[in-house]
């Protein structure tokens, strides 16, 4: 079964350690994929906003394009980023349940020579990696457990609100469910799914500064050595502004923060530079780990 | 789908459907979408049996050869038979017979057998609305029709056979 | 008296009823009445305003004896409805009851369709068909069943302990199966109940104590139902009595037992108490149970699990009634009625994970609180945490599991009440403060709204809003160590956060987890949540549509004590009718073998489930047991000579009633 896979602007631009790692776990654990040609930005949380029909079209594109390029009568597309994998599956959702906006958009698709029929389904890597290839799949696989890592999972909102396709949107577990089959510990935190504040860090930014507080204060609280996310708006979010926050609240927050595909990585023990590990602020210490080869604790 | 009734015009076909429904459960449940007044097709007509296991299979062929465009027959859910096994006879016979209809070449969406049980209201209504349509994109069977002209054509041939006329070139 | 008219020729009377607006306003009766006059054998067609009133069933009779009618035809609400009225309507004028048929044109027709035009072709179909069917009637006699006057109660709650006494005070015998240990359902767990604040079980002991001693109850507790067979007025059920390695004879409830078994303190969770205490092997679920008797839990037993027990309870015991080697008990009884109490089940709150049920030690639900408030209770009335804390704030959260359609839409129509009194009862045993989070406050019974003013009066706190979380997440140091419940204030407009050290979650009634397999055996039917189903919401919430059976109580649908109450003597009233009417009517709507038709070739033998019909091995024929027969056709269908014939349902009956939907006759024109 081979998967499409869109990467989405973000992954090419700052996001693009997310890319690297996802891109060197697929290959160590050998999942076919391949990149969807000629993809366009999804439009993300602005252009809804702007033209809800005119930014169903733009992201149906990409549906269109992807049955064109595969056969299966299920087009499996993966979208890491979690705001395109929103835009997406509310595409693909409003373009099945919706006759009005089937027509409305199909129509200006025509226009392209392009039509959508239903056959995409879009997947989060999060949700491919524990449920399609399995726990028990990636656990054969793994070389360094990661025993006496303390993770804090952080789901962000899109992939679980509004629709939650593969985990309970109050309270998921597939991200914490990989990390102890990794043999990390997963601390059980109450903000897993709290908003981070998206793009308010670049317009309102003490509102998003807030809001990423809120967050990591909790998690370095519950005793996490690391926060793990599955969208780049997120990690950056939570990674880039802690000396500001620092400031501003007389916080004393130091966490590391990547992507759960980094850590996932690391795990597998894929070399460093392959996972766009160099791309972090904050260096991640695993000394205290233990693991039968000691090179790791150098490789960081 | 739940769409709003349709208003025949006069004059124009509209799918007949006779439907045996099974008293404790399918006709309690229409019953229950009248008290509910959950609108719909008006084009089933229904023949009240005490349980789906009395429908023979020649009401159906019967049904079929005296005009109706459809055949329904509503039960109770497998398991929940007021009389224990009823409707596993009425499915073991309705397997049965969509075979036979479709040798003879009457189309599979034009005899259903439906599952619906007492509190299930909605449920007639979808049934009745679905079939309809299916039936009406079908259009009609028209068997009697098609029997007086076959019988016409035997008479013809019988006539022909018996030297009573020239042979006519059909 | 039950002829059928001038040397059996048919005279058919036709009466097409408007029911007031109802059919009248869609369906064009004039037209139906015209037309109907127009078809061969009608003598008499007209409508009228309500045919089932007393001048319309007087019409009828007067028509039989004025026109020597042999036919009768209604045309107006569902046979389910009205049929027996007519049917007695028709007898009464001196015709066979079954020389009559019911044509639905308001259920079926004018309440579900709006095209005029379109309803009263239907509506002309149908009577069409009646009129063709009505030929083949033929004159029947009335099946009558004897009604075995002994009553069975299926679970021993509030409902069916009221049902027993009722029936026990007039009479009757009753037999009163229980699963658990002891009779007294939920309503033995609640510490007091609502708006009177009366002690629960000061209320219900006593009557637990008089189905006790009552010489017209037997009481098989610890039991339960494992087969029904037969009909109503003649059930004959199974009953497995489960070992309670007890003698019940013998055992007179000292308890010593318990005192002397060798675990010095219990291990296993105490059931009762929800699991906020532990129990020993053998036990006895509350002081008051009834019978008060104990028994022995295999499960955590030792001389059960090892056989090497010292078995100091036997020892204990100077009456010898502990008996290992028990076994199971089946008992077989005879009933004319059933009534089915069995209860519910609360809603589990582990399904909904953000609120911490199971996570949180300090999460409750509702009943594990009426525990903690009983001072018979695991910690004797005094409100101590699971961490041993006193709570001094507690928030209790309205509607957890109803109203929602992410798990159970209904309302479950007691939690309101029951969150004030435990609010109430809250405050009495700690002086916390309490905050309530509702959706709406449902106070509807007798002198509910004022327990509700009371409340107010008291300064329990009441914020309007649907609780989105419960988390130990803190952002001030001042809700370090609580639990930060979060709502939306909606009548302020603010999302608040509430720290409190107890949360309580009023969680719903769901239907039995075995609801399901309870009703197959019984032969009813279930509502879509899974209740049992009443036959008229409005006009029979006890009965089923199964003759005989009734039910009562919370089995029915969400309901407290004084409603539960009510339905048991309700439930209980319909037994007594059919009882001491001694005997009941049945439709005789029974197959039989044409035995000169039969050719004795053995298909309808298995297929029978009532195994009514047998082979008469002289004869080499079939022959069907009127008294099994329940009338489904099954086996008529079946027979490929045609030789089995259904009174009512004749093959003629039905093959006149598709011919007469599908004939193509021009309908007469209407408005």
């Amino acid at each position: 079964m081979k998967y499409l896979s869109y990467p989405g602007c973000s992954l090419r631009s700052t996001g693009r350690a997310y890319e690297e790692s996802l891109v060197a776990v697929f290959q160590a654990l050998e999942i076919q994929y391949e990149e969807l040609k000629d993809w366009n930005c999804c439009g993300a949380t602005s252009y809804v906003s702007i033209d809800e029909m005119d930014a169903f079209a733009l992201a149906a594109r990409n549906l269109a394009l992807a049955e064109l390029q595969s056969p299966e009568s299920t087009v499996k597309l993966i979208a890491p980023c979690s705001a395109c994998y929103l835009v997406l599956s509310k595409t693909e959702r409003y373009l099945e349940d919706y006759p009005e906006v089937s027509t409305n958009v199909n129509a200006k698709l025509d226009k392209a020579g392009l039509h959508y029929n239903g056959r995409v389904e879009v997947r989060h890597p999060l949700d491919v990696l524990v449920n399609d290839y399995g726990l028990e799949n990636i656990v054969k696989h793994v070389q360094y457990p990661l025993k006496g890592l303390k993770v804090a999972c952080y789901y962000g909102c899109q992939v679980v609100r509004p629709f939650a396709k593969f985990d309970h949107s109050h309270y998921p577990v597939t991200m914490d469910k990989l990390v102890q089959a990794l043999g990390a510990e997963s601390v059980d935190w109450p903000l897993k799914t709290r908003c981070c504040g998206g793009s308010l860090t670049g317009t309102t930014q003490e509102a998003g500064l807030r809001l990423n507080r809120l967050l990591l204060k909790e998690a370095q609280k519950r005793g996490a050595d690391i926060l793990l996310t599955c969208c780049p708006l997120c990690q950056h979010n939570l990674e880039c502004y802690q000396e500001r926050i620092n400031r501003i609240y007389k916080e004393e927050i130091d966490l590391p923060v990547a992507y759960f595909t980094q850590l996932l990585g690391v795990a597998l023990g894929l070399p460093e530079k392959e996972l766009g590990m160099q791309r972090l602020f904050k260096k991640l210490s695993l000394e205290h780990i233990t693991h039968p080869k000691g090179e790791m604790a150098n490789a960081w | 789908m739940g769409t709003a009734e349709e208003h025949p015009k006069a004059n124009s076909w509209e799918p007949r459907i006779v439907a045996f429904f099974c008293n404790w459960c399918t006709y309690t449940a229409a019953d229950l979408a009248g008290v509910s007044r959950l609108r719909h097709a008006p084009n089933a007509r229904i023949i009240r049996v005490m349980c789906s296991g009395r429908v023979d299979p020649q009401f159906i062929l019967d049904a079929f050869s005296k005009g109706a465009d459809g055949v329904l027959i509503g039960g109770c859910h497998p398991g929940d038979c007021h009389y224990m096994e009823g409707n596993y006879k009425a499915l073991r016979r309705v397997q049965l017979l969509k075979r036979m209809l479709k040798q003879m070449n009457i189309e599979e969406h034009r005899f259903r057998l439906e599952w619906i049980s007492a509190s299930e209201g909605e449920r007639v209504r979808t049934v009745m609305n679905e079939m309809t349509e299916h039936v009406r994109k079908l259009g009609p069977l028209g068997l009697p029709k098609k029997f007086q002209e076959w019988d016409k054509e035997m008479e013809i041939l019988e006539r022909t056979v018996n030297g009573k006329e020239e042979s006519v070139h059909a | 008296m039950h002829g059928n008219g001038l040397n059996g020729s048919i005279r058919i009377g036709f009466y097409v009823c408007h029911c007031g607006h109802n059919i009248a306003s869609i369906v064009d009766v004039k037209a139906v009445a015209d037309y109907v006059k127009t078809l061969p054998g009608v003598i008499i067609s007209c409508e009228y305003k309500y045919m089932c009133s007393d001048p319309g069933q007087e019409l009828i009779q007067k028509d039989i004896k004025e026109h020597s009618l042999t036919r009768i035809i209604v045309a107006s609400c569902s046979p389910l409805l009205h049929e027996h009225t007519f049917r007695a309507a028709v007898e009464k004028g001196g015709l066979n009851p079954y020389f009559f048929q019911m044509v639905n044109i308001r259920e079926d027709v004018s309440w579900v369709h709006s095209d005029r035009r379109a309803a009263t072709e239907k509506a002309q179909d149908l009577a069409r068909a009646a009129v063709q069917r009505v030929f083949h009637h033929k004159a029947l006699e009335t099946k009558h069943v004897k009604i075995h006057p002994d009553v069975l109660v299926v679970g021993g709650g509030i409902a069916g302990i009221h049902a027993s006494l009722t029936l026990a005070n007039a009479g009757k015998k009753v037999y009163l199966v229980e699963r658990d240990p002891t009779i007294g359902g939920h309503m033995a767990m609640f510490d007091k109940t609502f708006p009177t604040l009366d002690c629960a079980a000061c209320i219900l002991t006593p009557k637990m104590s008089q189905v006790k001693n009552h010489p017209n109850i037997t009481l098989w507790t610890y039991s339960e139902v494992s087969k029904v067979d037969g009909y109503v007025g003649n059930y004959k059920i199974e009953v497995k009595r489960k070992p309670r390695y007890i003698n019940e004879e013998l055992c007179v409830g000292c308890m010593d037992c318990i005192e002397k078994c060798v675990y010095k303190e219990g291990r296993t969770p105490d059931e009762f108490n929800k699991g906020l205490s532990k129990r020993k092997p053998i036990y006895i679920p509350f002081p008051q149970a009834t019978p008060q008797i104990v028994l022995i839990d295999p499960e955590s037993c030792i001389e059960f699990k090892s056989g090497r027990c010292k078995k100091t309870c036997v020892e204990a015991c100077d009456r010898k009634a502990i008996d290992f080697q028990q076994k199971e008990e089946m008992k077989e009884i005879e009933v004319g009625t059933i009534i089915l109490a069995t209860g519910y089940h609360t809603f589990d709150a582990k399904r909904i994970p953000f609120y911490g049920y199971g996570k949180y030690p300090n999460v409750y639900t509702s009943l594990e609180v009426e525990r903690l408030v009983n001072a018979s209770g695991p910690t004797g009335g005094e409100m101590i945490l699971r961490d041993g804390r006193h709570p001094k704030t507690v928030g209790i959260i309205h509607c957890v599991g109803s109203r929602d359609k992410n798990t159970n839409r209904w309302c479950s129509r007691t939690c309101c009440m029951y969150s004030l009194k435990l609010a109430h009862l809250l405050k009495e045993h700690t002086e916390a403060e309490v905050y309530n989070f509702y959706i709406d406050i449902r106070a509807a019974g007798k002198a509910y709204e004022e327990f509700y003013d009371k409340l107010l009066d008291e300064n329990v706190h009441f914020i309007r809003g649907r609780v989105a979380e419960v988390s130990d997440w803190a952002v001030r140091p001042s809700e370090e160590g609580k639990l930060i419940i979060r709502a939306e204030d909606t009548m302020i407009g603010i999302v608040r956060r509430i720290p409190v050290d107890m949360v309580v979650l009023a969680v719903g009634m769901e239907p039995q987890a075995d609801s399901q397999d309870v009703r197959r055996m019984f032969n009813i039917s279930c509502s879509t949540e899974g209740f049992f189903l009443e036959r008229h919401p409005k006009l029979a919430p006890v009965d089923t549509f199964t003759d005989g059976i009734f039910i009562a109580g919370a089995c029915q649908g969400p309901k407290d004590i004084p409603d539960s109450v009510a339905q048991a003597g309700a439930a209980a009233a319909q037994a007594l009718t059919l009882i001491d009417t001694g005997e009941i009517e049945l439709e005789p709507n029974t197959a039989f073998v044409v035995q000169e038709e039969c050719s004795g070739c053995r298909t309808c033998l298995t297929i029978c489930p009532y195994n009514a019909i047998s082979r008469d091995e002289v004869k080499q024929k079939a022959y069907i047991n009127e008294a099994l027969c329940k009338g489904c056709g099954t086996c008529v269908a079946a027979c490929p000579s045609g030789s089995i014939k259904q009174n009512l349902f004749e093959d003629e009956m039905i093959f006149s009633e598709i011919n007469g939907l599908l004939e193509h006759t021009p309908a007469v024109c209407c408005e």
